[in-house]
This record gives structure tokens, C-alpha cells and sequence, in this order.
């Protein structure tokens, strides 16, 4: 009881501005150009198996993962390969190889063979699929899901959850998956649960998606699954976080720098739980998603893209910018990257493109009113972390208040009357850790 | 190949979060005076017109006090509203019939050395207001005792009288005086007279999630609690004297409360403690001002203490400790002084200090007591701090 009293909640109530909620996934027109990068995931970027002026065509492997932790990368639309630069990762600024293909206009595709039998093959077959089509977590994390889907043994899963909180600002790509690829949601759910060899299922959904709520209830009542549980979570950012999630809905601590494997749980977006569906059932690679174009821009939508799409292109087509607007952000308002320009590419873990007034908030002096530390869903004092890297202290973040542990989530910064940029402070104490242990 | 079209606009590239809350620091600030203004309102209604000069004296000092010192300091002025609290506060502690100069002084030390000599709004050590009632109680004791009954709102003289408190002896308590104690009707400070809208406001901040509920709760709920222990009448003690006004408006106040969850009920409960202590032990008849700011001091000790255990935390420390240390032999100097110091408490019982800490104490917050008294003697800091950590998780 005195728990009840003493647990911060943790998270904030973040404005939901879902403005595309209502709109249908539109098929976005295939691009004359796309530029693919070869670093859409996390681990190694891919190796390109392709140069200047091959022919290619949609779903063909251009690229080879780079490592364990790596992906396959596949061609998005037909035509010649123009050229392969050098550019900008559009989520971690780093240089990184990326190809460029100019369209035939032809579209044509090439597909592996559907597995309508899979329930008769064997796990490393279905993995193999998993892998060769280039499946990514596709939340934002962007962690090979073949990987994700083999736990190391002696690591026994005895939960699955499927994550549709969608617990960002604006985002609603996986509100209109759940709504309108529901059926292949499921599949993808039944071939997951083959694989981990697990039961027992959540789907977690925030409240404000009633409709996906009862669309998935419906569906998997109809499929019979008994054990699968559709589980609404309270609306609260950052819910959709896998740690947090884990914690709400299973009462569960993944521990401090660990992965929810750690605790027999396996988290996974739901996109990417349609992008398995896609590759064993229909063969198809994973060369495009649902994302949302949202933001100050004239007709916010859903829209189902090729990777390599060019940010322009897709603003355009959703009406072009409104008003005074001057930030361009991948990803939601709290955890998203703003671009440098509207060139940069759409990539696997892209699930929305907001455009935005950029925020001019002042920052002033912390008068400790301890706003981020309640806010912390991690149960960190974000505050300290200011003060600190002040005074360049940069190993009693780690020590004494495990700055590792911080998802960069943004709560803290989100609640800050001072208007502290509070996860600016968190990544530098987390850089300058990172250069002191890699001398030691 | 778009050279010319990004040339139109320029991309602000900014780190997450891209929005942020509608909480600011002025908001807060303005909300707190909000909540302050029917006991202000009620301050005016029963001492007079006379009390407007000292809230406008105070205020205005406070704000051009301010002004100069971050002149001074070459430091950019923030409107916030901060200041204005602090005048307000002030004004609200003070006595109703007040010589205005001593307000002055107060309200520029208040601003000037308790505030910005530490480096100003979120530095300070000591809250501000309760400093400058300090520095003036200590500096003109006279006129700082001076209690008027309340008075029609436009006579201009006062009866001077006793407040409850230092009345509080020769007894003499019924259900006329609580009454009279809850509206305010009673001698004492400007605005700490009206338990009720002082408690109303202090509420009307807790609802609104300015104030964390955990410091006023616990704070009164351990004046009462001992009070009761002692044998004095715990709804007497709770409502008389500044113990809402202090307990809702001073020891909440952000800059000079602990962080945490855990350290703002220890810190709660220590000036509960030293309240009944002050008030029953002390030579003053109130000891809610300088309970809080003695708990103030203790505030960085406090927050060092009570780090809250992040999220998937397993408790590696413990096993580190146990490794860096030989074991077993210092394991069992830690236990035995862990038990030290209580017993100490008990022999020494006519020494002031000690007395605060009185076995009532043990009743209210153990863990938050002990954990104060253990950052006392110096000594034994080390062995101390780990038997503390190990303790509160």
C-alpha cells in the first residue's frame, strides 16, 4: 500500500493532434527517383550488391547485411541504378552510403515464393524469409526483427506483446494498420507465436483508438485465439516505449540496460508484424510502409510509401506546407529527428513526417520544482543531469543517477516549466561517457 | 537538384522534444498568488487598510530590490513573477501593524541576500521570505511581537493583544476559539490568520498539481500527531499560529525543498518536529518559520540521500559494497552504530537539540528522522550513509 502512495506514475499527457486519424492509407505515387540508404537499421549498415547502371527491379536485394545485427535491402521500384553517393543518415547524421535508382516508370516487381504452409515448415525456414526480406522493428528503433525473433537459448519467451500504443503526438500510421490490415496483423501474430513458441499474447492499444480496439477484438475473436488478450492502455507518453509498456502491462522491470527478452518478452510494432505477414504469406520484401504526412501541411494523411521517397515529394502530394512552418521532423514531435532538408529519403523506421513551427522557448535557471523527475517514466532525476553536466561531472550521471538508463523519451524536457532542453543535457553526459569508457 | 526551393525556407534542426508542456514558471508563480489572494483578501478585511501598505511596501521593494540587484550582477531580469511572491509571502508573515521601514528592510533582504546573493530564483538556500521574517524578528523583536486584535476594516486603532499561541498556555480552549481560528478572527500575522482560505488555496494547489500533497499533509499531520502525543490539544496546534500558511505556501516551495518523493516527507516530517518543539520547548511562541528554514538547510543532505531507484534496477551496490569493504567484521561496526544514536537520544534529553528529537519522533517518520540525525555527527558520515541507503530502499 504505502507502494501505491510513494510510485510516481511517471509520463506526461501530451496533446494527441491526431489530425489524419480519419483518413484512409492512400497508395502515394511511385516516385521518378528514390534514394536508398544503407543504413535503415540498427547495427551495421548494409553492404550494396549493386553498382552504377544495373538494371533492378521493386523487391530485388540490392544489399547485403553488414553484419549479425544488419538488414537486407531491398530495391523499392524498377529502373537503373544512377549512382551510389555518399550522404547523410537521416537519423543518426552520420555519413553512409546510399543508392540511387531512377524509375522505368514500369514498376515491375520481383517476389519470393508465398508460404501459405507455413505452419508446416520449420522455424529456420520462416526466419530465413524474415531475413531475406529486410524486416526491421518498425516503430522507430529499427532492430533487425530476424534477430529479435531468435532469442539466444536458455532465453525462454512466455509473452508476446504487440505494440499499437502509438503513444506519439500526430502519428497514426498504426492506428489505420490496425484498422485496415487487421486480418494480416493477425496472421503475422499467429506465425510470430509459431516461431517464440508462446500463447500467451497482448495486443496493447491506447484508449484514444477505441475503433482499433474493437477492430482487433473482433478479428481475433473470430480467429479463435483464446489466448490472445487486446489490452487498452491508458493514454499517457511514453506508453509505446518497450520498457514502459512492459512495466505497465505486466508489472515486469526490464533490467538497466537490458532488453525485454531479459523478462521473457518479446515486443513488436505492429507494422512490423504486417511487414512478416507480407513476406511469408505473399512473398513480398519489405520496400514500403504507412506513414503519416502530418503537421502543418495542407491535407494530412496516411500514406503507403516506397522507401527513398524524397520528404518533398510527399509534402507535395499532401498539399505543400501552411503557414510559417520551419521544421521538418521525422518521427513524432517528442522523439523525432528534424531533417536538414527536404531531400532526405524515407526509410524503414520512418513513421511519420511532421511539419512544424519550430519551438522557440527560452530556457532558464531549474527552480527545482521536480516536474521531470516525476515525469521520468525510468525513474531517473533528469535535473541532476543539467547540474552535472554543468560542472562536467560527467560520472556521477552514471553512478549516481544512471543516466544509461534514460530512453531519451523527452518527458522531461515535454514537462519543464523552465524549458530546459533537459535530453540535450542527457546526451551530452552520455557522449562524453561513451569517449571516457572508450579510452579506459 | 532542389537547391533553389530549400533556399525559400530554412530548416530548423532541433533535438527532440519538439513541443513542449504548458506548465512555465510564470504560470506557476501567478497560480500561487492566486491561491494566496483570499487570505490575503481576508488579512485586509480584519486588520485594516493599513495592511494594504505593507503588502504594496513589500512587494514593490522586493520587485525593485530585484531589478537593481540583477543590474548588478549584469544578469538579464525575468518578469516571473518570483519576486512579487516573495513580497507577497513576506508581507503575509509580518505583523498587521508593522512600522512600513522595517518592512523595507525586510523585503530587500528577503530579495537581496537570501535570494540573489546565492545566485537568485532556483540558487537560494533558505526561502527567501521566511529570511527576511528571520532577519526582521531577530534584528526589531519588538515590533515583530507586536499583535493586534482584529478591527473594523477602517479604524485606525488597534488593540494590541497575545496571539492564540502565546496565549496557549494559560489554556482555556473550546469550540468558540476554533471557530474563531478558522475564519481568522484571532490576533496573529497579516495573512496567517484564516486556517480556512489559507487551506482552501493550499488545496486549490495540491488539485492543481502545483504543490506536491506530500509536504503539507505530512507536515501538519505530524504537528498533530505529536501534539496529541504530548498531551497538548492537536487541533489547537494545527490551526493556530502560521502552520497552514507555512505548511501549503513555505515548505512547498520548490527552490528549497528536496526532489524527491521520499525526501520531501522527510523533510516534511522534520519541520512538523521542529514546530512542536519550537513551540512547546523554545523561547518564541512560533516556531513554524524557523523550523522550515532550518529544514531548508538540510535540503542538499536530504536529496543526496534519497536518489529514487530508476526503473529495472537490481541492486548491484550492495554486492560492490561487500566486495571493496572486508566484510564481515566492518558489517557488524555498521549495525552497532546504527543502534548508537538512539539511545543517545534518550540520555541527553535536556540539551535543546536533542530534545527536538525527542522518542515522539519515532512514531511519526522513523526512517526520515533517523536519516536527518545520522548527518549530524561527522564522524560517522561513511558508515552512516551506506546503513542510510541501504535502509530506504
Amino acid at each position: 500500500m504505502a507502494g501505491m502512495f510513494w510510485k510516481r506514475s511517471g509520463g506526461v499527457k501530451v496533446p494527441h493532434r491526431k489530425l489524419s486519424e480519419a483518413r484512409a492509407i492512400e497508395q502515394a505515387p511511385i516516385p521518378s527517383q528514390v534514394t536508398i540508404p544503407m543504413g535503415q537499421h540498427l547495427g551495421a549498415p548494409a553492404k550494396p550488391l549493386v553498382k552504377k547502371g544495373d538494371e533492378v527491379k521493386a523487391g530485388q536485394l540490392i544489399a547485403e547485411p553488414g553484419g549479425f545485427i544488419s538488414a537486407n535491402i531491398h530495391s523499392t521500384i524498377s529502373g537503373k541504378v544512377k549512382n551510389i553517393i555518399t550522404m547523410m543518415n537521416v537519423v543518426t547524421s552520420r555519413p553512409m552510403e546510399a543508392i540511387i535508382i531512377e524509375s522505368d516508370g514500369e514498376d515491375q516487381h520481383v517476389t519470393m515464393d508465398p508460404m501459405p504452409n507455413w505452419r508446416e515448415q520449420t522455424n529456420e525456414t520462416i526466419l530465413a524469409r524474415i531475413k531475406d526480406a529486410g524486416i526491421v522493428g518498425m516503430g522507430g528503433a529499427t532492430f533487425p526483427t530476424h534477430v529479435k525473433l531468435s532469442p539466444p537459448p536458455g532465453k525462454s519467451i512466455d509473452t508476446i506483446i504487440l505494440n499499437g500504443c502509438e503513444c506519439e503526438p500526430y502519428i497514426t500510421s498504426d492506428h489505420r494498420t490496425m484498422l485496415e490490415h487487421g486480418k494480416a496483423i493477425v496472421d503475422g501474430l499467429q506465425i510470430m507465436m509459431k516461431l517464440l513458441d508462446c500463447d500467451n499474447v497482448h495486443i496493447a492499444i491506447e484508449k484514444n483508438k477505441p475503433d482499433a480496439i474493437s477492430k482487433m477484438k473482433e478479428l481475433v475473436d473470430k480467429a479463435g485465439m483464446k489466448t490472445v488478450h487486446i489490452t487498452e492502455m491508458p493514454t499517457v507518453y511514453p506508453m509505446g516505449a518497450e520498457k514502459t509498456l512492459v512495466k505497465n502491462l505486466l508489472d515486469r522491470e526490464v533490467p538497466m540496460g537490458g532488453l525485454p527478452l531479459d523478462v521473457g518478452v518479446v515486443v513488436q510494432n505492429i507494422s512490423t508484424v504486417k511487414a512478416i505477414h507480407d513476406a511469408v504469406l505473399e512473398g513480398r520484401a519489405l520496400i514500403g510502409r504507412v506513414l503519416t504526412v502530418t503537421g502543418s501541411v495542407n491535407e494530412p494523411r496516411n500514406l503507403m510509401v516506397r522507401f527513398g521517397t524524397s520528404t518533398e515529394e510527399l509534402v507535395q502530394h499532401c498539399g505543400g506546407i501552411v503557414g510559417d512552418a520551419d521544421e521538418v521532423i521525422f518521427g513524432g514531435p517528442m522523439m523525432g529527428i528534424s531533417q536538414y532538408s527536404l531531400e532526405a529519403p524515407v526509410i524503414k523506421g520512418t513513421n511519420c513526417i511532421l511539419v512544424k513551427k519550430a519551438d522557440d522557448s527560452q530556457e532558464r535557471d531549474c527552480f527545482r520544482c521536480a516536474s521531470c523527475i516525476n515525469a521520468c517514466p525510468m525513474g531517473l532525476m533528469p535535473t541532476m543531469y543539467v547540474q552535472l553536466v554543468k560542472k562536467k561531472r560527467y560520472e556521477e550521471c552514471a553512478d549516481l543517477y544512471h543516466v544509461d538508463n534514460c530512453v531519451e523519451c523527452g518527458s522531461c524536457t515535454f514537462s519543464c516549466p523552465a524549458k530546459i532542453p533537459l535530453v540535450q543535457y542527457i546526451k551530452v553526459a552520455k557522449a562524453e561517457l561513451r569517449k571516457m569508457r572508450a579510452k579506459k | 537538384m532542389s537547391e533553389e526551393q530549400e533556399q525559400e525556407r530554412k530548416w530548423v534542426v532541433s533535438p527532440g522534444p519538439h513541443i513542449k508542456g504548458p506548465k512555465s514558471i510564470d504560470k506557476v508563480m501567478m497560480l500561487v498568488i492566486i491561491a494566496l489572494l483570499p487570505a490575503t483578501a481576508a488579512g485586509v478585511y480584519y486588520f485594516g487598510a493599513y495592511v494594504l501598505f505593507v503588502l504594496g511596501v513589500s512587494i514593490l521593494t522586493a520587485l525593485v530590490t530585484e531589478m537593481l540587484i540583477k543590474r548588478l550582477r549584469k544578469r538579464p531580469f525575468h518578469m516571473d513573477g518570483s519576486a512579487i511572491l516573495t513580497g507577497l509571502l513576506l508581507a503575509l508573515i509580518l505583523p498587521p501593524r508593522i512600522p512600513l521601514w522595517t518592512v523595507v528592510i525586510g523585503s530587500a533582504f528577503a530579495i537581496a541576500i537570501a535570494k540573489e546573493a546565492f545566485g537568485g530564483l532556483g540558487h537560494n538556500i533558505f526561502n527567501p521570505a521566511l529570511a527576511g521574517r528571520a532577519f526582521l524578528a531577530t534584528s526589531f523583536t519588538g515590533l515583530m511581537t507586536r499583535w493586534v486584535m482584529p478591527v473594523d476594516s477602517m479604524t485606525a486603532d488597534a488593540v494590541t493583544c497575545a496571539t492564540p499561541l502565546s496565549e496557549s498556555f494559560a489554556g482555556e480552549i473550546n469550540s468558540e476559539l476554533y471557530r474563531e481560528m478558522l475564519l481568522g478572527n484571532i490576533g496573529g500575522s497579516i495573512g496567517e490568520t484564516s486556517a480556512l482560505l489559507l487551506i482552501a488555496g493550499g488545496l486549490f494547489l495540491v488539485a492543481i498539481k502545483i504543490v506536491n500533497w506530500r509536504i503539507p499533509f505530512i507536515y501538519i499531520g505530524t504537528v498533530f500527531l505529536l501534539a496529541f502525543a504530548i498531551g497538548e490539544d492537536p487541533v489547537f496546534h494545527i490551526l493556530a499560529g502560521g502552520l497552514m500558511l507555512g505548511a501549503f505556501f513555505m515548505a512547498t516551495d520548490y527552490v528549497t525543498a528536496p526532489l524527491t518523493n521520499t525526501g520531501k516527507a522527510v523533510f516534511a516530517a522534520g519541520c512538523g518536529v521542529l514546530t512542536v518543539s519550537i513551540r512547546l520547548y523554545g523561547g518564541m511562541p512560533e516556531g513554524v518559520a524557523f523550523s522550515i528554514l532550518i529544514m531548508n538547510a538540510f535540503t542538499p543532505l536530504i536529496d543526496g540521500h534519497f536518489i529514487p531507484t530508476p526503473l529495472g534496477y537490481k541492486k548491484p551496490e550492495k554486492e560492490d559494497k561487500k566486495e571493496e569493504k572486508k566484510p564481515e567484521p566492518k558489517k557488524e561496526e555498521e549495525k552497532k552504530e546504527d543502534k548508537k544514536p538512539e539511545p543517545k537520544k534518550e540520555d541527553k534529553k535536556p540539551e535543546p537539540k536533542e530534545e527536538e528529537k525527542n522518542p515522539e519522533e519515532k512514531k511519526e517518520d522513523k526512517k526520515g528522522e533517523d536519516n536527518i540525525e545520522a548527518n549530524k555527527p561527522e564522524k560517522e558520515e561513511p558508515e552512516q550513509k551506506e546503513s542510510i541507503k541501504e535502509g530506504s530502499k
